[in-house]
């Protein structure tokens, strides 16, 4: 009788025809050392009434990796001891019953360099419908190294982004153009053009701006930069706008990006849904270019919502970076969509740090080396207004783009309006902590001072000073309590 | 009109007590602050004269407001700067930027469109300032 969580060693017993375990086919090694150059991943896994989460654990090894239902001799013309991934640990999540987390190990020769598609489809290319398992969600990877370095990272970075910009010390502000929809070009550059003149870095295409019958693309490139333009002069400002390439194939999505470079423009946008590939192909353009590169993160929600099903945000982030975009879309804490605070710490960290050592709290398991690949800029956007500034720098720190899309074209009285409160409101609040303020109790009298010599600002905290969104996330780490985020 | 340049154009002018200030933040967190001026304010314009090297260890705040106002001395009517570079590996590059000084009168820019095939528009903005030879511009 063979040992259901054990490895058949025995060569003639491990490949007679027939079915195996997933654990005797050698996919669950308790003892096994991971290597440097190892990829691994995290995985919860939530097994079916009476599976035994080793067995599940090895099972999702082995779909990710070389097995499959029944034993094959074929495997035996490879070096299969290698190229098996190996589940090596399986731990209970904390209050969670019914849920553990399962390391596995990879080895570096199953991956194709420089292919997030291929990452992506070994790692949850076949697991996640897997019967055994109630549910699956790859919470973390750590990429080695080795690997890390296959990819290019980041076509500009946050440190040259800023230096194009001629933009130091405070976040760039930004905001998404409004109506979503329907606006023809030469409104559509009318808000760019009073956004960016009151005072904003950058304003934005929404996802889902692409080229409909109200407004063909190449009109709104040509009434943005128009715009753009304009507030360069109004100013003394390097500004931008994220001009959306997102199209039906790569062959469209080159031709505006093109267009939007010949315009002098100096940044394009492309949406999540184009696909890991058709990214990393905008990036190797981008960074060709000399064009910062915008991901709206369209979609991911659908696999990075729920906790015990999907993909975790964190290992999103991670492919990006390695990707190659600079600016991603990862929560504000105090806005209207999902983020609670230690989570999007733990985002904000793999955005913007050189080295991330492990932090359970922030739902970081690993310790992660980013070989000095490019920074990417996070982008907070979604329900944030200019009385929440303080609240905003403290979470979320300087190297961020704040986007206030409703609070910027919905103050009182107009769009520049709108963009002056929060330019100021923001640059009050810079100054007060660098001068040593504690912005997080004084904020609002820091905020209602600058509004002594600021009327926009006045108004802007007059209209939204009660607005709040503070929902239980859904999405909370598993190895700390979820602080409440005050208003 | 009036240069947004810097982290601070939005703010009523500083006092010299603010550049202390500010400038005492860049200094506590190992940064070396300089000080820049300029008469060519294009927001392109990445090179403004060097008021001396990046004060590199100097702990104390006072002595970037003393440059300031010898800065000041020499050319009060063009733009003046403070900058603090951090050469902490993965940076090496500028953390702050203010501006400290403007001449009295802020001309501004004019934007200059050339037509081009189609609709094509090429764009140039030109600080009303520059049609003078360097020195002679601002006061």
């Amino acid at each position: 009788m063979l040992d259901n969580n054990m490895k058949v060693t025995d060569a003639k017993k491990r490949y007679s025809a027939g079915v195996l375990k997933y654990a005797q086919m050698g996919y669950w090694e308790p003892d096994y050392q991971p290597k440097d150059t190892d990829i691994i991943a995290l995985f919860r896994i939530t097994p079916q009434d009476g599976v035994d989460e080793v067995e599940a654990a090895a099972a999702v090894a082995g779909e990710s990796s070389t097995a499959t239902w029944t034993v094959v001799w074929t495997d035996r013309l490879t070096a299969c001891e290698k190229y098996r991934a190996k589940a090596y640990r399986v731990d209970p999540v904390p209050n969670s019953p019914g849920e553990f987390f399962a390391y596995i190990a990879y080895d570096l020769d199953l991956f194709e360099p420089g292919s997030i598609a291929n990452l992506t489809a070994s790692i949850i290319g076949n697991v996640f419908g897997f019967k055994p398992l109630k549910a699956l969600r790859l919470e973390d990877m750590r990429l080695p190294v080795a690997y890390v370095k296959t990819f290019q990272g980041p076509a500009t970075g946050i440190v040259v982004e800023r230096e194009r910009l001629n933009c130091y010390g405070r976040p760039l502000l930004g905001a998404t153009v409004k109506p979503k929809l329907g606006l023809s070009g030469r409104n559509y550059g009318r808000v760019v053009y009073e956004a960016l003149k009151g005072g904003l870095d950058f304003t934005k295409d929404d996802e889902n701006i692409n080229s409909q019958p109200f407004m063909h693309w190449r009109d709104r490139f040509l009434y943005c930069m128009e715009a753009v333009n304009r507030a360069c002069a109004a100013t003394g400002e390097v500004k931008g706008t994220y001009l959306n390439v997102t199209a039906g194939t790569m062959e469209e999505m080159y031709e505006r990006a093109e267009f939007a470079k010949a315009l002098g423009s100096t940044i394009v946008m492309i949406d999540l849904v184009i696909g890991y590939t058709a990214i990393q192909s905008m990036a190797k353009w981008a960074r060709k270019n000399d064009m910062i590169l915008h991901l709206h993160r369209a979609g991911h929600s659908t696999y990075t919502r729920q906790r015990t099903h999907g993909v975790s945000f964190r290992v999103i982030a991670k492919w990006m970076r390695l990707a190659g975009v600079d600016h991603l879309h990862a929560g504000t804490v105090v806005g209207k969509l999902e983020g609670d605070p230690a989570t999007t710490k733990g985002y904000y960290d793999i955005f913007r740090e050189e080295y991330n050592p492990m932090a359970l709290e922030n739902g970081i398991f690993f310790d992660q080396d980013w070989a000095s690949l490019n920074k990417m800029m996070p982008v907070a956007s979604g329900g944030i207004h200019a009385g929440q500034m303080h609240q905003l720098l403290t979470y979320l720190g300087e190297d961020v783009v704040l986007q206030f899309g409703g609070g910027t074209i919905g103050h009182p009285h107009g769009i520049e309006a709108g963009a002056t409160a929060n330019r100021v409101a923001l640059e009050a609040m810079v100054f007060a902590r660098n001068a040593g303020r504690d912005i997080w109790n004084e904020g609002e009298d820091i905020l209602r001072d600058a509004a002594r010599t600021c009327t926009p600002l006045k108004q802007a905290l007059d209209v939204w000073k009660d607005v709040t969104f503070n929902y239980a996330s859904t999405d909370a780490p598993d190895f700390a309590p979820t602080p409440e985020v005050s208003a | 009109m009036r240069l947004r340049q810097g982290q601070f154009s939005f703010l009523p002018d500083l006092t010299d007590d603010d550049i202390r200030v500010q400038a005492q933040y860049a200094i506590d967190n190992g940064w070396a602050v300089s000080v820049e001026f300029t008469d060519d304010p294009h927001p392109r314009n990445t090179y403004w004269e060097m008021w001396g090297h990046p004060m590199f260890d100097n702990p104390d705040a006072a002595a970037v407001v003393y440059e300031v106002n010898e800065c000041r001395k020499a050319h009060g009517g063009k733009y003046i700067r403070v900058m603090a570079f951090d050469a902490s590996h993965g940076w090496e590059s500028i953390r702050m930027s203010f501006i400290v000084n403007r001449p009295k009168e802020e001309p501004g820019f004019r934007l200059v469109r050339q037509e081009s095939a189609g609709r094509l528009v090429r764009y140039t903005v030109e600080s009303y300032a520059t049609r003078d030879p360097e020195g002679a511009r601002y006061a």
